[in-house]
């Protein structure tokens, strides 16, 4: 494998961790925001 | 026409780049399916499986957020437990052909930045189990994860055989926490379910060590195959799976299911007793001494060890939506 191809590897994988890290931060940002309604609902 | 300067520039620098940010951190490379395997997805499954039925089981309701948020904790926190195993047995991961290509030994993630991914993903599910939920739950949620590191993978799983008997109690809690999730606390019936849980491990687990002898010899971990050998380890599978009999339908006798988890479950439990007796005698005298029939009947029963635990947390759930109690 040519180090341009390396490199695209490189960047493709690294953009599918950053996009899955924010998916699941943007995941736990959405619960926690409606986390608070949930439990005081339930008072 | 000469390309111009800029993009000779540019192209310089990527080119420098490479070798030095791909070669020396495995990391580099690794992409999100990587860590997704350092989660241990297919034993998720099943923790996450159980954990729902307790959860589904459990008396009381619970804000479908709130039990979406419990169902994560615990597959999060399963899969914290995987990734920190994964860091800790690195070195005879790569001994053996089943967890060679692993994304560690395979050099596709760094072991440091899998630790820190599972100690992440530890505290950031207890954390919000207690936030979420309650304290019991998330407490037993962290216990189950330190029982898994500390207990089963730091302690037993390299010192001795009854590593899995021991160890397997961390595969047991899942039910509990699903159950304490809703309520709150831990009475007889979740125990019922870490019982029955506790006791399939042991016979699940040795039908896969039996045909991974030699993977686990080579490794040096003294699962019952390497250290009492092919004989000794057939007869225990077929001693637990008698005693699991028995203790399969405790759900229906403590009322916490009806007459068709009960019935299920001694039709599996005696399929499940047919597998033991095949790997404790394989069909036909002669073949006995045939290593390929003996493998090939632990495979069946490994296979239908799932099938059998997941059968019985799917009854307690067609009992309960049925509404069929005694």
């Amino acid at each position: 494998m040519s180090r341009s191809e390396e490199r695209k590897q490189f960047d493709r994988r690294r953009r599918g961790r950053n996009l899955a890290l924010l998916a699941v931060l943007a995941g736990v940002v959405v619960l926690l925001y409606f986390l608070p309604f949930v439990r005081m609902g339930g008072q | 026409m000469s390309p111009p300067a800029a993009s000779n520039a540019i192209e310089r620098d990527v080119a420098a780049l490479t070798p030095s940010a791909l070669t020396p951190a495995p990391s580099a490379g690794a992409s999100a399916g990587d860590y997704l395997a350092l989660l241990k997805p297919r034993v998720m499954s099943l923790v996450v499986f159980t954990g729902l039925v307790g959860l589904y089981l459990a008396p009381g309701a619970l804000h479908p957020l709130l039990a979406v948020i419990a169902v994560l904790c615990i597959a999060a926190g399963a899969g914290a437990s995987g990734a920190i195993n994964m860091w800790y047995d690195r070195d005879i991961d790569a001994l053996m052909a089943r967890t060679k290509d692993r994304p560690i030994p395979a050099g596709r993630v760094a072991p440091e930045n899998a630790l820190a991914f599972g100690v992440v993903l530890a505290v950031g599910s207890v954390t919000l189990m207690g936030v979420a939920l309650n304290w019991a739950a998330a407490g037993l949620l962290a216990l189950t994860i330190a029982f898994y590191v500390f207990v089963y993978t730091a302690w037993l799983k390299r010192r001795t055989p009854q590593n899995i008997v021991i160890g397997g109690a961390s595969g047991a809690f899942p039910p509990m926490i699903g159950w304490a999730a809703v309520t709150g606390d831990v009475s007889l019936a979740p125990l019922a379910l870490f019982l029955l849980i506790f006791m399939w491990t042991p016979p699940h687990f040795w039908a896969l060590a039996l045909y991974r002898a030699g993977d686990y010899a080579k490794a040096g971990v003294p699962m019952l195959p390497v250290v009492a050998g092919d004989r000794e380890t057939r007869r225990q599978i077929l001693i637990y799976t008698a005693l699991l009999a028995p203790v399969a339908p405790a759900p229906a006798y403590i009322g916490l299911s009806g007459p068709v988890y009960a019935a299920a479950a001694a039709i599996l439990s005696g399929a499940f007793l047919v597998h033991a007796w095949q790997v404790y005698r394989p069909a036909g005298g002669r073949d006995r001494r045939d290593i390929d029939a003996r493998n090939a009947c632990a495979k069946r029963m490994f296979g239908f060890s799932i099938v059998y635990l997941f059968g019985l947390f799917a009854m307690l759930v067609v009992d309960k939506a049925m509404g069929l109690g005694w």
